[in-house]
C-alpha cells in the first residue's frame, strides 16, 4: 500500500503485472524505450547477462553516475503524444479532480454543446469498471476506457495506446480523464496542452492549499456545482484567493454542469484553445 | 505523489543502465528529491524496499538527498527559499513567486558491483 495516496495495494511489481496482463507490451515498461518492440526483446535477452558474468563478491564495488529524472520514461512517452497531437492539431485536455466533483457530468454536458462543431473523444481512467465511458459513449462519441487496476494515475504511456485505438481525426478536442486523485496525477505528464482542475463547491474551498501540487500544476480551475452554493456555507473569494497563491498564473472558471449557468464561458475557452491548436507556428 | 510508480520509474533506469553500463548488483541508490516534488521520502523508502525485491537492487541501500525549494519573486526581483507551493516570500510575502528549484526528483548514482 502507498503510504501517501493509498492506491496501490499489492506490493513486489504488482503493478507490472497489471500492465502485463492488459497491454501484454511489457518490454516498452521495463525499459521505458520507445522504440520497435524487436529492440525491446533485444535489450530483453541480455538484460541478465552481467549477472552471469560475475559472480557475486568478486567484482569490486564501484560508482555510477546516473544522473537521470526519475520520470524520464514517462515525460518520453507524453513527448511523444505531444508531438502526434501538434501534428494533427488536436487540442488534448487532463482533466483531475477529487471523485465525486462532478468530471463526468461536465463532459457529458461539454460533449452535448460541442458535438456539432467539432470531433471530440474522450479517454476515461478509473480504477475499476466502464461506467463513465459509458456514459460518454451514450451521447455517441467516442470513449476509450483505461482500468488502471491498483494504479492511482494515468501515464502517458497507456494514453498513447488509447490514442492508437481511437484514431482521431484532426482538429479533435479530446479529453482525457483522470483517475478521481488530487495526488497522484499531478507529477504525469500525458502530453495534454492543460491540466484542467475541476473543483465542486461542496468539497471546501481550502482544496488548493490541501493539496497544492495538482494546484500549482494546472492552468484553469473550474468551480463546478456552483448551483448548490446558496445552500452551503463555501467562500468563493476565500476559494479563488487560495488557487491564485499556490498558482498565481492559473485562471479559474465558475459554472454549474448541472444548470447550465457558466458553461457558455467554458466552451468559449474550450473553442479558443482548440484554434490556438491549429497555428501552425514556424 | 505516487512513490510506488516513481521506485518502477527508478528500478526501469537502474535496468536499462546495468546493461549498458555492465554491472550486475545495486549496493546503494542516491536520490536527489527536491522539497517540491511532491515526494514523501519516507513513502519512497516503504515503496523502494518492495519494488526493489527479486531485482538486481534487492536489498539496496536507498540514500535522499533533499534539495531545498527554490523561487524567484517577482517583486524582489531574486531567488527566495520557500518550503511550500503555497508559501509567501519570505522578503516582502508576495505570492508572485516562481518556482525555480526543488522540484526534481532524479536518481544522482549508484554504488554497484
Amino acid at each position: 500500500m502507498c503510504g501517501v495516496c493509498g492506491c496501490g495495494e499489492g506490493l513486489n511489481h504488482s503493478h507490472e503485472h497489471d500492465h502485463d496482463h492488459q497491454h501484454g507490451d511489457v518490454h516498452e515498461h521495463h525499459h521505458g524505450h520507445a522504440h520497435s518492440h524487436s529492440q525491446h526483446h533485444h535489450h530483453h535477452e541480455h538484460s541478465h547477462g552481467p549477472e552471469h558474468a560475475h559472480a557475486p563478491g568478486l567484482t569490486p564495488a564501484r560508482m555510477v553516475q546516473i544522473e537521470q529524472d526519475i520520470l524520464s520514461a514517462n515525460n518520453r512517452y507524453a513527448g511523444d503524444n505531444r508531438r502526434y497531437f501538434g501534428e494533427r492539431g488536436i487540442l488534448a485536455l487532463n482533466l483531475v479532480s477529487s471523485p465525486g466533483s462532478g468530471k463526468t457530468t461536465l463532459l457529458v454536458e461539454t460533449v452535448k454543446r460541442l458535438q456539432g462543431e467539432s470531433a471530440i473523444a474522450v479517454i476515461e481512467g478509473d480504477q475499476q469498471t466502464a461506467r463513465d465511458a459509458d456514459r460518454i459513449r451514450a451521447t455517441g462519441v467516442p470513449a476509450v476506457q483505461i482500468n488502471t487496476g491498483k494504479g492511482c494515475h494515468l501515464d502517458a504511456h497507456r494514453v498513447g495506446h488509447a490514442l492508437e485505438s481511437l484514431n482521431l481525426p484532426e482538429r479533435s478536442l479530446l479529453f482525457i480523464e483522470n483517475v478521481g486523485n488530487l495526488v497522484c496525477p499531478s507529477a504525469f505528464d500525458l502530453g495534454e496542452a492543460h491540466k484542467v482542475v475541476i473543483l465542486s463547491v461542496t468539497e471546501g474551498e481550502d482544496k488548493p492549499i490541501k493539496y497544492p501540487d495538482m494546484f500549482h500544476a494546472a492552468d484553469l480551475m473550474i468551480l463546478n456545482k456552483t448551483d448548490l452554493l446558496p445552500h452551503l456555507d463555501f467562500d468563493v473569494e476565500q476559494c479563488l484567493r487560495y488557487a491564485k497563491q499556490v498558482n498565481p498564473k492559473i485562471r479559474v472558471l465558475q459554472l454549474s454542469a448541472k444548470t447550465g449557468e457558466g458553461m457558455d464561458h467554458w466552451l468559449q475557452w474550450l473553442r479558443a484553445e482548440l484554434a490556438l491548436q491549429g497555428i501552425g507556428y514556424a | 505523489m505516487h512513490e510506488m510508480s516513481l521506485c518502477e520509474g527508478v528500478l526501469h533506469i537502474i535496468e536499462r543502465e546495468a546493461q549498458t553500463q555492465g554491472f550486475g548488483r545495486v549496493k546503494t541508490v542516491w536520490l536527489e528529491i527536491g522539497a517540491l516534488a511532491g515526494v514523501e521520502p519516507e513513502a519512497m523508502r516503504f515503496c523502494f524496499d518492495a519494488v526493489m525485491r527479486g531485482s538486481l537492487a534487492d536489498g539496496a541501500r536507498l540514500e535522499i538527498i533533499a534539495l531545498p525549494g527554490v523561487a524567484w519573486c517577482l517583486p524582489c526581483g531574486e531567488n527566495v527559499g520557500v518550503s511550500q507551493l503555497y508559501d509567501v516570500c519570505p522578503r516582502c510575502g508576495s505570492h508572485q513567486l516562481q518556482i525555480v528549484g526543488g522540484d526534481q526528483m532524479r536518481i544522482k548514482e549508484l554504488e554497484v558491483e
